[in-house]
Order: structure tokens, then sequence, then C-alpha cells
């Protein structure tokens, strides 16, 4: 029934307005939802009902949001997708750290948690193909042969700047905290230096945006990070 | 006061010197015309070339040339002229001085005493206002002229010197420069006419200025000068760490009264004191047989502490029987090792009458040395002592009418007859014997109510009577009666000591009376203004009382937020505050020293003006004007002025801090409120607008078709989340009027009964979900209320009840009668509230534990019992048995509904 095949997502939200939105919205979508109301709960369900995906609240009652998703990631790799508030950028950028896919802001569009879940659950799918290249509209990322194309035409990149594309194109339409990049690309030395990063960021959307004051591919995630589209 | 004296902080100060203040370099002489004045003119001319600031305050060249060469080229702070008695005198203009601030100003002469309508009165004062300017000062000094030399200069020379300098000075003056000629050219230079000295006359300093005089005078100038050294060397040494020996802690004490020899005493035990760098405690002890009664007594011993006080030594007052137990009891509690005492000229039979107080200490001292001072005082001549203006002092010097003073004898007289004739009548009962020694009654009568004199007059009158009348052969004075005279000596022996027992006890009396009435006074105010909380309350009877207590017209200035003093308080007359005593109040609110009439600084004023002082600053100043006409304080009143003042700034103090408590308690008291309004306002507003914007955006994706039931399912969503955002906004919007007072009672006659029937309605939705019960009670009169608002308590209590608990949980409505009031309880099965906070629900943001347990604002039931209590309700909560919560609310009823006139009831 629909066009998602039932996966199956686990919304954990204290919120009742919210889980029945959620449930809505997502079952006419063709998934399958199951709500609970607290981290206890989350944690059960996630063993029993084995779920696809998950939907974290960070504001929840019993346990801290953070504090589930720390536990889960003990183990299970299961996507998961965190619900914050504007107060609670710090417990966002650690959650994505601890092992959060992405994240969403209340109060959200529908369009986006619906494109985010889409991302989370293909890359789970996907997780042992092997994708070489991606193709992004006028963008085309050559893994293998560490190829750049814009609209046909190669560009190119210092091997720094193809480092943090390709990372970004791994992940492409998730979220990678500053943190991440940094880590993953210079040490874990360099993980509070962000000013690096921006400095590339800005000569990688000058290489490959139409405009790169209005980047289309390369998208700012303010205070925590960068995604691909 | 540290048991064990490492340091001398007044020596501390010297070396590092007191913050902000400038530095004293004295230049000391032996005598007049060694050269102070050039010495100091030389080093600041050095300095000035040097290039530092340097000002000429006063200097006196005496008209020497060497000394005005080297005047020149130095700035002058031209001399102030001051009017006294008719003719114009300069005097250091000290205000043009402090307005220039030099970094190093030149005031010669520093014992020099200032003319009246100068601020202070001596220079050394003035200089002292220099130096915590933060002006450096040089000024010069012969030895003569420090209080500790005086007496023995005088000794020496034979010249007493009027004009001292307290002992501090020197001892926190950054350097001492020593100034020395040999004694044959200072001889020398005196022939010469080249030395000026004034107020002598040529013969007393031709006696003066003699090799051995000098020689002796350049030998104490020079020995203290080496004392100072070493003082500088030890503290060197100790502030450096360098290990020597130290002097061990000692306490010197002396004792002293209202004689003028005390002064003499104080001097040597202060050198004593100097040379053992020990504390030095002054004692005074009050008895009743000794008490001042005169004025001169009085201040005699006043100057005495005073003068006490400029050495530097801490004062103590006692009282008792006895001189000697009292001396020594003190020395044991303060640790004292060494007492100074004088030895009074008494002759050896009042000795042996009245016991020596200082054999007596002497006795007791074990463990003490007692240093006895022999008195000189008819060596010396004695300065006579000036009191200004000592017109009609109060007290033993009015003439009493003759009637007053002849009454007692007449009275005796009269007393004397009566009784002569009752034992003429009775002589056969009682006999010669007992006739003898009953009159001794009369004797003891007058003795007890008139005095020493009409006892004795009436001892006279006894004896001869008896003799005369009753003695055989009566009617005769014969040889025999001789005898008679051991009688006449036991009469009087009895006159004389009832009589003197009698005055010592009514002047103790009298003494105590007025102890215990200032004691009291002092009491009754600290009292009172403990429990006021207003300032100008507690002003007003502080200014009152100490009015009383002291006898004199007290006023209160306080500064205002700019600093300027103004008058708070005054117990009566203040229209002596003119301009120029507001000033010396400004004056001694900013230095937070004493000014005005007896003090010695701005002695024009007609008030006394003192600081109120606390460690947090100087609260305010206290006026004190006299009623009559007094030059110096005497000690009881002046410490219990000293009482009162610190009572006043610790009172004002107090108040001070208790204003800026509350005004910090009610700012971190807004602090939460606001912090908790924001923290509801992000989440409460914020969990609505999510779940709309959620429901909208789905239902504007293009890619999915809803089916009616979803689509349904979302429009609910929106419309229930913006109605909870209405009611939130609704709800902050009632308490912030409710706060403002702006909340209008639309008051009416309503029944119960509707208002709950559409608070349900309303509810409908949530409630159809649950187990619902609604019991009311028949015949429920009506009330008089809001219709909307208890509405709104209403629907807050419901909504509160479904939110606290499950779906399966049961929810109930019940209203009643109960007395004169309509009960309305709401009832929810569910979690119980603990028993600690079932009053604290109904605070504004209050929400049990986690702030994220349940959503809702916090304000629900602020909001519900504001509006309750507005009607003049109660509303309240209770846990319903283990396993619910109650909350109930009343409302007053009415028996009868007020009808109003004239509605027809159907149609006619």
């Amino acid at each position: 029934m629909g066009k998602n095949d039932g996966a199956r997502i686990l919304v954990i939200d204290d919120e009742s307005q919210i889980r029945k939105l959620l449930r809505v919205a997502l079952t006419a979508y063709g998934y399958e939802v199951k709500e609970v109301a607290c981290g206890q709960d989350g944690l059960r369900e996630t063993a029993i009902y084995r779920p696809d995906l998950v939907i974290l609240d960070l504001g929840l009652p019993d346990i801290d949001g953070l504090e589930v998703l720390r536990q889960l990631r003990e183990w299970s790799e299961i996507p998961v997708i965190i619900l914050s508030v504007k107060e609670q950028e710090q417990d966002k950028i650690t959650a994505l750290d601890t092992g959060a896919d992405d994240y969403v802001s209340k109060p959200f569009s529908m369009g986006e948690l619906l494109a985010r879940v889409r991302t989370a659950l293909r890359h789970s799918y996907h997780a042992n193909e092997e994708n070489p290249i991606l193709i992004l509209n006028d963008l085309e990322i050559d893994i293998i042969h560490r190829r750049v194309k814009v609209n046909d035409n190669e560009v190119k990149l210092t091997p720094t700047e193809y480092d943090i594309l390709k990372n970004l194109a791994i992940h492409a339409g998730k979220v990678l905290t500053h943190r991440q990049l940094l880590t993953t690309i210079w040490g874990k030395a360099y993980e509070n230096d962000t000013h690096y990063l921006r400095v590339y960021i800005g000569q990688l959307r000058k290489k490959i945006e139409i405009d790169p004051s209005r980047p289309k591919h390369i998208l700012t995630e303010s205070g925590v990070g960068y995604r691909l589209l | 006061m540290y048991k064990e004296k490492r340091m001398d902080p007044d020596t501390i100060l010297a070396n590092l010197g007191v913050p902000g203040w400038g530095k004293l370099t004295i230049f000391l002489g032996a005598a007049a015309g060694v050269g102070k004045t050039y010495k100091m003119l030389e080093t600041a001319r050095d300095k000035l070339a040097e290039g530092f600031d340097v000002v000429i305050g006063y200097v006196e060249t005496h008209g020497r040339q060497e000394t005005d060469a080297l005047l020149e080229g130095v700035p002058v702070v031209p001399r102030k002229a001051i009017e006294y008695r008719g003719r114009q005198f300069l005097e250091m203009d000290l205000d043009e001085l402090l307005k220039r601030r030099p970094q190093i100003a030149l005031v010669d002469e520093l014992a020099h005493t200032n003319i009246p309508g100068a601020r202070h009165n001596k220079r050394y004062q003035d200089v002292e206002e220099l130096l915590s300017a933060g002006i450096n000062v040089y000024t010069t000094l012969n030895i003569q002229h420090l209080e500790t030399m005086n007496d023995i200069v005088a000794q020496i020379t034979g010249v007493i010197v009027k004009e001292t300098v307290p002992d501090r000075i020197l001892e926190t003056a950054f350097q001492i420069q020593l100034v020395d000629i040999p004694p044959e050219e200072l001889i020398q230079r005196f022939k010469e006419g080249k030395i000026y000295v004034p107020d002598q006359a040529n013969d007393a300093l031709k006696k003066f200025f003699r090799p051995g005089n000098i020689n002796a005078l350049r030998e104490l100038a020079m020995r203290y000068a080496a004392q100072r050294v070493d003082h500088q060397l030890e503290s060197y040494m100790q502030m450096h760490g360098i290990v020597g020996p130290w002097p061990a802690g000692e306490k010197l004490m002396v004792c002293i009264s209202a004689s003028p020899f005390s002064a003499q005493l104080l001097r040597v035990a202060k050198r004593i004191a100097n040379g053992l760098q020990a504390e030095l405690l002054a004692v005074y002890v009050e008895t009743p047989r000794r008490f001042p009664v005169t004025e001169a007594e009085k201040d005699s011993l006043a100057k005495n502490i005073r003068l006490a006080e400029d050495l530097g030594a801490q004062i103590v007052n006692l009282t008792g029987d006895d001189i000697a137990e009292e001396i020594i009891d003190l020395a044991r509690k303060r640790n004292v090792s060494q007492i100074i005492m004088g030895k009074p000229e008494h002759t050896r039979m009042w000795e042996i009458i009245n016991g020596s107080v200082v054999d007596r200490v002497i006795r007791y001292s074990k463990g003490l040395s007692v240093h006895v001072i022999p008195s000189e005082v008819k060596n010396i001549e004695q300065p006579i002592i000036e009191h200004k203006g000592h017109k009609g002092a109060t007290g033993n010097e009015i003439h009493k009418p003759f009637l007053t003073v002849i009454s007692p004898y007449l009275l005796s007289v009269i007393m004397m007859i009566i009784l002569t004739i009752i034992f003429l009548n009775t002589k056969r009962y009682l006999g010669l014997v007992n006739v003898s020694l009953l009159y001794l009654l009369p004797v003891v009568i007058s003795a007890n109510r008139w005095g020493t004199k009409p006892a004795l007059f009436s001892s006279v009158i006894a004896i001869i009577a008896f003799d005369f009348l009753f003695v055989p052969p009566v009617f005769s004075f014969t040889v025999g009666d001789i005898k008679y005279v051991f009688s006449f000596a036991i009469y009087v022996f009895v006159a004389l000591l009832t009589a003197k027992l009698s005055a010592r006890l009514k002047r103790q009396i009298v003494n105590s009376r007025l102890r215990e009435n200032r004691v009291s006074a002092l009491y009754g105010l600290s009292r009172d203004i403990a429990a006021v909380d207003t300032l100008a309350v507690v002003l007003q009877g502080i200014a009152k009382k100490v009015a009383e207590a002291i006898e004199a017209d007290i006023s209160l200035l306080l500064p205002d937020e700019n600093g300027n003093i103004s008058l708070q308080a005054s117990s009566g007359n203040n229209d002596y505050l003119n301009p120029s005593e507001l000033a010396v109040a400004s004056w001694v609110l900013e230095r937070g020293q004493k000014a005005g009439k007896a003090t010695g600084t701005l002695e024009g004023a007609d008030a006394l003006y003192l600081p109120m002082i606390t460690e947090q600053g100087i609260q305010g100043v206290m006026g004190v004007r006299f009623q009559q006409d007094v030059n110096t304080l005497d000690q009881e009143r002046m410490r219990l002025l000293e009482a009162f003042v610190g009572l006043a700034a610790m009172a004002i103090n107090r108040l001070k801090l208790a204003g800026e408590a509350r005004r910090a308690s009610n700012l971190a008291e807004s602090e939460r409120l606001r912090t908790a309004l924001f923290n509801s306002i992000s989440h409460d507003l914020r969990t609505p607008l999510a779940s709309i914007i959620g429901a909208v955006t789905s239902l504007m994706q293009e890619d999915c078709i809803y089916t009616p039931t979803a689509r349904d399912d979302l429009l609910q969503t929106i419309y229930q989340g913006s109605d909870r955002m209405n009611r939130f906004v609704n709800n902050l919007l009632d308490m912030a009027r409710l706060e403002a007072g702006v909340l209008k009672l639309n008051k009416e006659w309503i029944d119960i009964q509707d208002i709950i029937g559409v608070a349900v309605s309303r509810m409908d939705a949530q409630l159809s979900q649950r187990s619902f019960s609604m019991t009311i009670d028949t015949d429920l009169p009506m009330i008089d209320v809001d219709f909307v608002l208890i509405e709104q308590v209403l629907i807050n209590l419901l909504d509160n009840a479904l939110k606290y608990s499950e779906s399966s949980n049961a929810v109930s409505i019940n209203a009643r009668l109960s007395g004169t009031e309509v009960l309305v309880t709401i009832a929810n099965e569910g979690p119980t509230i603990p028993v600690s906070d079932l009053g604290k629900i109904f605070d504004k943001f209050y929400r049990l534990s986690s702030p994220r347990l349940v959503s809702g604002t916090g304000l629900g039931l602020a909001i519900c019992k504001e509006i309750i209590e507005l009607h003049g309700g109660r509303i309240w909560a209770e846990d319903k048995s283990d396993w619910g919560v109650l909350i109930t609310f009343v409302l007053p009823a009415f028996e009868k509904v007020p009808i109003c006139g004239g509605l027809p009831d159907g149609k006619e």
C-alpha cells in the first residue's frame, strides 16, 4: 500500500499532537508507523518492533533524547532522525556527532521531513552497495576515478576540496556536522577549527555552484554543518 | 590589639605609606636658629631643580638675608588674611594650596597655632589635611614642641613651651632630618642677633642660650632621631623577614585623674612606652569620694583625657569604690605588665586615715611592676589654663539667697529647743546617760539633712544645752564638766562621719541616676529604632531621643544622590543651620572627621558636627548645638554622644542595606518569572505551531493524495493546534491583565449549572473520550459572578484534569451547597500530587517536577486562583484517596436573589 513499501518507522515523541501528525502524514505516504511517548518505550520498541527508521524527539520526559540515542547506538545502526527545538542547538550537534543521521527542527515542513526520511532509508538500504557515480542535477561525482563534472565540464579540485566533496557525496542528502567533516578530513586535532572548513567550502562552491552565493548543492545548515543535495 | 606585637602599625604605615597619602619630611632641630628653614629651602630648591612641583605654603624667614635669598624662584601660594579682634593676620591659605595640589608643599613651623577663623586650630592639622590629599610636605620643628618632650625641655631650660605637636605626627612621618650645629656657633648667632624667637623676653632667651642647655637639647634631639632610626631599622628587618630579637608584647598602664600632675605622668608613661615599644593604656577610676565636682576639675580631667588620646593611649574609664582594686583588676584582665602611677603630695596623716592608693596597688601587684613617679608640681610654673568664654559656668557658683543659707541653723536651734523641753520633763525617767545619748539625735539629723556645718553647729548647741541644763549643778558651767569634753568630741565625730557619709551617698545617687538616665536613653533609642522600617521615622526618633539625653538641639544631615548634604531630621530648632554651617557639615561628610565647637577644627561654627561612620562608609553627619555656651564637653556626655552617633550610623546603614536587599530579592523574583515566561512561551507556542505547520505542509505536498480520513485528521490537528495557541495567548493576556489590576469583573446573577454546561460543551471533544460524570445539586442558589471568567476557570480545571490523567481515567464535576457557599469540585483519577506541592501548583509557571512532563503553560491554575480570589472565594487541591486529584473552589452564594422590580410575569 503506497510507494514506500511499508518501511517501518518508530516515532518517539511525548507530544500527542506531533505523534498524530506524523502518523497521519507518514502513513499516507505508505510507511508503517508506530508511536511511543517516552524514551524507555522507544528503546524497547526498537528492539521488539524492529523499525527501519526511528524519529526521535530530543525533549523527552523520562530519559534525555541523547541518552536514548547513545543507548540505541550501542547495539544498532538503525537510521535516526532527530526532532529538535531552536534552543537545543548544542544538543542537536551532539546528537549528530553521537550517531544520529539527520535532524529536523520544530516547526518543520512535512516535505522536508519526508525528504530526510527517504534519504536516511536509502542510505541504510544501500549501505553495502557500491554507488560510484553520484549524479545530482548538473553535478556529477565519480568516486572511483576521482572525477568531478559540472554540466559535463570537468572541474579541477585540490585534494582537500575533493575529500570534502566526497564525504558529502557519500552521505548525500544527510547533514554532516563540522566536527564530523573536520575529523574525517584533517584528523581529531582539528575538530574545532571550523574556519578551515568554511574557507574550503567557499572555494568548493566557487568551483561547482552556478551562483556560489546561492548554493544549490552544498547547503549550509546554520550552526551545524553542511549537506549535499 | 594583637597579643604579640610584631609590627607597630604606625611604623608599617610610615614605611609603606598610606595609599594616597603624601609623605611628610620633618626638619628637626634642637632649638630655634639652628637653620631648619634654611635647610628645608635648600632641599626644596634641589627638588625644584630636579623638576618636582614645589610650592611654598608658609615660610617664615624672620628677615634673615641668607634664608630670604633661597626664596628666589620658588613659587608661593600667597597667605590668606584673617581678621581677628580688629587686626589682620596672615595665615597659610589651606584651600588654595589644596586646589593647587603641588607635589611638595613647604610649611614652616609645624607647632604654630592658627588664628581663630582658620579651619583648624593648629598648623599640624592643616598639614595632616594636605597629606591626606596626597600632597607631600616639608616642615620644620623644634624638639621642645614635641608633646612627650615638653616637660623635659621645661625642666632643662626653665621655659615652658605652649605650642606642642602630638607625637603621632612624627611617628608617621616619612623622614626626619636632624639639623644640627655646634652650640658655640648657635650662641654666636644669638649674640649677633640673628635668632628670632617670638613671645619670649630677651632675658629668658639669654638664660636659654647657654651651652649647658643647648647641649642638653641637642642630645634630646639626637637621641630621638636615633630612636627613630632604630625603629625603622627594626621594622625594616621585620618586613623583610630578617631574624632578630623581637621585643615582647608589652602593655603599660598609667593612672590619671583630674590633677594637673596627670599630664606629666602621661608624658613619662608615653616615653617609657615608646622605649619599650609597648601599648599604653590610660585609666581613670571614678570613685564616689573623688568625683570631679567643680567645673574646673571636670575640665582638667577632660584635658588630661584628651592629652592621653593625643599620645595614642587607649582610654579606659572605671568606676568603683576601691581605686587600687579596680586598677589591679583591669591590669590583670588586660595583661598589663607595668603600671605607672603618680605619688600624690598628701600628708602622712591623710594617708593613714584614707589609705594610700599607691601602697595598696603595690601590695596587690603580684607579677606586675609598678612605677611610681613623684609629683613635681611645685617646681614648675604651670601655664595658666585659659578658658575662653567661661562665663557663668553652671553649678556651684550661684549665690544662694541668704535665707536658704541660714535656715538649717535656725531649724537646728528650733529642733534643739523642742527636744530640750521634752528631755527636761522626762529627766527623771531617762537618767543622765540616756539624755546625753539622746542629744545625738538632732546632731545626726542635722548631719543627714544639711551637711557638715549645720551638724557641727548642732553638736555645739547640744553639748552646751546638755551641760547647762542637765548636768548638776544645773544652770551652770563648772570645772567638773570638763569630762564632758569627751561627749562633745563624740558628738562632733558622729556629726562629721554622718555628714560625710550622707554627702557621699547623695553624690553617688545623683551620679548613678544621671548615668542610669543616660544609659537608659541609649537603650531606649536602640530599642525604638530596631524595629522601625522607614528611614524618616528612624531619623526623627534618633534626633528626638538624642536631644533629650544630651540636652542639645540635634540635626541629622544625610547626603542625597548627588552627595550633597541636606537636613533630614531635627529635634526642633534648626534655624542655626545657615549655609556656612552646612559647609562645615559637608566638610565633615567628606573627611569623616569631627569639626565644629570644641574640636580644634572649624571652631567658629555654632554647633558640633560628628560624622556617622560604619564600615560601609560615612552615612551622614549629626549636628549638635548646645543650649548653653560650652567649650569643652564633659567626658560623660561626649562618650554618650559618640555612642549615639555610632547607633545612628548603624541604623541608617541597616535601613539602607535592608532596602538594597529588598530590591535585590525583587529583582531576583522578577528575573525568575521572566525566565519562566520565556521558557513557557518558547515551549508552549512552539509545539502547537509545529503540529500546525507540519499538517499544513503535509496537505500542501503535491505528491500525495490523502484519504479523506487522513485529510480530516490533519485538518483537526491544525484546528486543535491553533486552538491551543489561542488558549495560551489568552492565558498570558489574562495573567497580564490580572497582574496590572485592570481586569474588570462583569458580575451577574448566574446559575452555576449554566456555566458548567457551557464549559463542558466547549470541552466536549476531549471529554467524550473519557468516562465523565457530572453531579449538580438541585436548587443551588445563584451566584454573583463574571460568567466568562468562571467559565474559563472551569475550562482550565477540566483541561488540567484531562492533561494529568490517562485516557482510562475518569473525570467528574460536582457542585453542591455548603453553608452559604457553593462548592464546585473537579476530580480526576490519575497520579496524585505530592502533599508538599498541593499549595504550590497554584503558583505562576509552576509545573510538577520536570517542565517537560506535561505540556501546558503552568499558568492555568494560577489564573484560576486569581479569578476565584477576585470573586471573594477560595480554591484548593486535595489528593483523592490514593489515586486521584480533586480541585475545589468555593464562591459565596446568597439565599435570596434580588428581584428586579416590575418584570411582568407573562403577558397581561
